[in-house]
């Protein structure tokens, strides 16, 4: 591709890298994902991939900004407050990078819905806040083949795991089923300390750019665990299971059912 | 006598500073294939020391620095690797 005499300076720290280069920048300036939340882990996700300059970003949330978000959700400001959360990360990310394309998406994903708004991206990122979205998007990508990032904060701790369909380990595999409600903590339980989702989030922009350029090592067949209180990073392996409900040789889950759950959404 | 090198593109980037006399000149490195060579003029002396090093990390092949004038350098670069 022929970068602009902007392009060039805005993107010399990517091309100046053996490893990306003017190519892998094309490969970044071409790539289309699509992300899910744009909260605490979807600010960073978006904010970086944005700075990156990869050219399409699809961001589906149908909340709306509140003061409470602003303690970790970036993207978003007291100007914002009441505003859909997909218009103020939209009006944030075209502000920053004018080369990248953020199509908003203000709406629930559903077992209905989900497929087709995902068919036309090369990558999904779940930077959810509940299970049964975590499960409802992991379930469709591996139906469709899609590399999934996901990530996941509560309190003082995250993790992050990359899924690629057919090569490697997914959500089920880690864990089969939904926790019951009684095990997942309620809104009051649920604090979080504001820089986790920014840590997390990045690892998760990371793995896409890694994805897309086709460089290094993801969390395949992985979990990483980050323990802010201690500082301490763990991967844990966590092995295809071939008895999977989904990708599995045997697949019991083969269309997408119902998710609904009783969960407390803080 | 000395072969003459014959470059297959030159590029004039005189009045471009560090970083971007090197994004310009592996830019356009890129864009030609493997065994041909790439003239660079240019007048930014870190330059003429810093591009022929970063070239050389990048497995290309340098084959001459050379300060033309008062102020220019001109550097001749074989791409050696894709």
């Amino acid at each position: 591709m022929e970068f602009t005499d902007d392009q060039v300076i805005r993107y010399s720290r990517h091309i100046i890298l053996p490893e990306v280069g003017g190519k892998g920048q094309a490969k970044i300036s071409a790539a289309k994902v699509f992300l899910i939340g744009a909260g605490g882990l979807g600010s960073p996700i978006s904010y970086y991939l944005a700075a990156a300059g990869v050219g399409r970003i699809a961001i589906v949330d149908d909340d709306v900004v509140d003061l409470s978000n602003l303690q970790r959700q970036i993207l978003h400001s007291t100007k914002t407050v009441g505003v859909a959360k997909v218009e103020s990360a939209k009006a944030t990310l075209e502000a920053l990078n004018p080369d990248v394309e953020i199509i908003a998406i203000k709406d629930r994903l559903t077992p209905e819905n989900i497929l087709g708004y995902i068919k036309d991206y090369d990558i999904v990122i779940d930077g959810s806040d509940n299970f049964p979205t975590r499960y409802l998007v992991n379930d469709a990508c591996v139906i469709s083949g899609k590399p999934l990032s996901s990530g996941a904060v509560l309190k003082f701790e995250g993790q992050v795991t990359t899924i690629i369909p057919k090569e490697g380990h997914c959500y089920r595999c880690l864990f089969e089923e939904m926790p019951p409600d009684g095990l997942v903590p309620s809104c009051q339980e649920g604090g979080v300390l504001g820089v986790l989702p920014g840590i997390i989030g990045g690892l998760q922009a990371m793995e896409v750019l890694k994805i897309i350029l086709g460089k290094g090592d993801v969390l395949i067949n992985t979990l990483l665990i980050y323990d802010a209180l201690r500082t301490n990073f763990r991967k844990v392996k966590v092995p295809k299971n071939p008895e999977c409900p989904v990708c599995g040789k045997t697949p019991s889950i083969t269309k997408l059912g119902n998710y609904e759950a009783n969960y407390c959404r803080a | 006598m000395e072969e003459e090198i014959i470059p297959d593109k030159r590029i004039d980037i005189r009045g471009l500073k560090c970083p971007y006399t090197f994004v310009r000149s592996k830019l356009t490195l890129e864009a030609m294939n493997t065994g041909e060579v790439l003239e660079i003029l240019l007048d930014y002396p870190e330059a003429s020391i810093s591009i022929p090093k970063s070239m050389q990390d990048h497995g290309q092949r340098v084959l001459t620095v050379e300060k033309v004038n008062d102020k220019d350098w001109i550097i001749i670069i074989r791409k050696e690797k894709d």
